[in-house]
C-alpha cells in the first residue's frame, strides 16, 4: 500500500484499469456522457445567439468595437461566478443553469468570427451581387454567409474547445461531467485519491485534445483550398 | 438579471452587514488573489518574453514553440491541477503552475507579433549602424514591440485574475474562496456576489494600470497621437 501511495501514476493506471470505474453509475462513461451533453448544449445555445447577431452586424458593418468590448468584459468574469450565480436567479438549479453559465463564454469568439467572416467578403463581390439585383437579405444568405463559413468554422472550433475545457468546472456546483472524477479524488485526499485525480485529469485532457484535433480536421474540410491560409479565429481589430 | 432585485429578503445579493462583519476574510481573499495573479503573470512574463525572442531569432523554432504552448493552452486548467497536485500537494504553488502555463501562450504569441511588426527598414538601419544582435534586441526590437508585449500582458493578466478562482480546488482560490464558500454555505448571495464583483473590479484595475504603464513606456507613440 505504501508503495502505491508513493506513486500516483501507478495508482491512476490501476484506477483506469478497473472496469467498474468505467461502467458503474457515476462512472467514467456516465460522466463522459454528461460532459458531452453539457458541452453540446452550451455550444449550441451560444451559436444560436451569436451567429445571427454576428452575421447581421457584419452585414450592416457596425458594432465591431462593441464585440471587442464584450470579449474583454467576459474575459474578466470568472466561470465560477456565472456557475454559482445563475442557479440562484430565476433560471433555477439544474442543467439549464450550467449550460447558460458556460454558453456566456462561448459567445464572444463565435460573435467575433461571424462578424469578421462577413466583413472580410471582397467588396467587389458584394457590389457584383448588388448589381445582379440581390436584396440585402439575399446578399447575406447567398453571398456573405457561404463566404463566411470558414470563419464560422474557426470560431466554432475555438468556442467548442474552450467549452469542453470549462465544463470541467461544473463539478464545483455538482453539475456533473468529467470534472466530477477529479473533484471526488480531491475529496478523498491526496493519499488515497491521488491516482483518481490524475486519471480524471488525463481523461479531461485527452477529450479536449481530441475535440481540438477533430474540429481542426473538420475546419480544414469546410474551408475551400484557396482560403486555407485564413487560419484560426481572431477578434476583429 | 432581473431577479437580482427580486431576491428574498433573508438572502439579499448586496448586504452591507456582510461587508462590515467580514472585512478580514474579504481582505485576506483579495490579498491572496492579487499575490497569486501577480506571481503567475510575472513568472509567465519572465519565461514568455525570452521564448518569444528565441522564436524571433531562430525562425525554425517559431512553429514548435507556438504549437507546444497551444497544446498546453488546450488542456483544461482543472486537468493541470490534477496532474501536479499529487506531486506538489495542495499548496499555493499548485495554483501558480497552471496559471503560468495559460498566461504563457498569450504572452509568447503577442510578444512575437510585436517583434515581427518591427519594420524591416528599421532593422536594416540598426544593423547598418553597427548594432549587434543583443544591442539591437534591447534598444530597437523590444522597445518597438512594447505595444504587442503590453497587449499580451493585459490579456494574460485579465484572464489570470478570472482563472485564479479555480484554485478553490486546492483551497487557494483567492476571491474564488468567497464565491464558492458563499455557494456552499447555504447559497449566501452577498458573499458570492462580493467575490465575483471584486474579481471583475481587480481585473479592470490591473488592466488600467498596465495601460497606463504602456503609455509611460512609449513616449513616441504619445507624441504621434498628439500630432495626429
Amino acid at each position: 500500500m505504501s508503495q502505491l501511495m508513493s506513486n500516483p501514476v501507478q495508482q491512476a493506471v490501476t484506477w483506469l484499469n478497473d472496469p467498474l470505474n468505467w461502467t458503474n453509475p457515476g462512472g467514467i462513461l456516465d460522466r463522459l456522457g454528461e460532459h458531452i451533453a453539457l458541452s453540446a448544449g452550451a455550444v449550441a445555445l451560444a451559436c444560436l445567439v451569436a451567429w445571427p447577431v454576428g452575421l447581421w452586424l457584419g452585414h450592416r458593418g457596425s458594432g465591431g468595437s462593441a464585440i471587442v468590448v464584450l470579449s474583454n468584459v467576459t474575459l474578466a468574469i470568472p466561470v465560477l461566478a456565472t456557475l454559482t450565480i445563475l442557479p440562484l436567479t430565476a433560471v433555477g438549479f439544474g442543467r439549464p443553469a450550467v449550460i447558460m453559465a458556460l454558453a456566456i463564454f462561448a459567445v464572444p469568439p463565435l460573435l467575433a468570427t461571424a462578424y469578421t467572416g462577413v466583413r472580410e467578403v471582397d467588396p467587389q463581390t458584394r457590389e457584383a451581387a448588388v448589381g445582379m439585383g440581390l436584396s440585402g437579405g439575399q446578399l447575406l444568405r447567398r453571398v456573405e454567409l457561404p463566404l463566411a463559413v470558414p470563419y464560422l468554422a474557426a470560431g466554432f472550433r475555438t468556442a467548442s474547445v474552450q467549452v469542453v475545457a470549462t465544463v470541467t468546472l461544473a463539478v464545483f456546483v455538482n453539475g456533473g461531467g468529467l470534472g466530477t472524477i477529479i473533484g471526488a479524488g480531491f475529496g478523498l485526499g491526496m493519499a488515497t485519491g491521488g491516482g483518481q485525480i490524475l486519471a480524471g485529469g488525463l481523461l479531461v485532457a485527452v477529450l479536449a485534445l481530441l475535440v481540438e484535433g477533430g474540429l481542426a480536421v473538420a475546419q480544414r474540410l469546410l474551408t475551400p483550398r484557396a482560403m486555407r491560409r485564413a487560419g484560426r479565429a481572431t477578434a476583429p481589430t | 438579471m432581473p431577479s437580482l432585485r427580486a431576491a428574498q429578503p433573508g438572502n439579499p445579493w448586496f448586504s452591507r452587514r456582510y461587508l462590515e462583519n467580514n472585512p478580514d476574510q474579504i481582505l485576506a481573499a483579495l490579498t491572496e488573489h492579487v499575490t497569486l495573479t501577480g506571481q503567475s503573470v510575472l513568472i509567465a512574463t519572465a519565461l514568455g518574453i525570452p521564448l518569444a525572442v528565441m522564436a524571433y531569432w531562430f525562425r525554425p523554432l517559431t512553429g514548435p514553440i507556438l504549437a507546444a504552448a497551444g497544446v498546453l493552452y488546450t488542456i483544461p486548467a482543472l486537468a493541470v491541477f490534477a496532474f501536479i497536485a499529487p506531486y506538489l500537494g495542495v499548496g499555493a504553488g499548485t495554483v501558480v503552475v497552471p496559471l503560468v502555463l495559460y498566461a504563457l501562450l498569450v504572452i509568447i504569441r503577442n510578444t512575437l507579433t510585436g517583434l515581427l511588426q518591427v519594420p524591416a527598414e528599421v532593422r536594416d538601419a540598426a544593423r547598418g549602424m553597427g548594432y549587434g544582435r543583443l544591442a539591437q534586441l534591447l534598444r530597437i526590437d523590444l522597445p518597438l514591440a512594447v505595444p504587442g508585449i503590453l497587449t499580451g500582458l493585459r490579456l494574460a493578466t485579465v484572464a489570470t485574475v478570472a482563472m485564479t478562482t479555480i484554485g478553490v480546488v486546492v483551497g487557494h482560490g483567492g476571491l474564488g474562496e468567497l464565491i464558492l464558500g458563499g455557494f456552499r454555505s447555504n447559497f449566501f448571495r452577498a458573499e458570492i456576489l462580493t467575490g465575483a464583483l471584486l474579481c471583475v473590479a481587480l481585473a479592470l484595475v490591473l488592466d488600467l494600470l498596465l495601460l497606463a504603464g504602456g503609455w509611460l513606456l512609449t513616449p513616441w507613440a504619445r507624441r504621434r497621437a498628439a500630432a495626429a
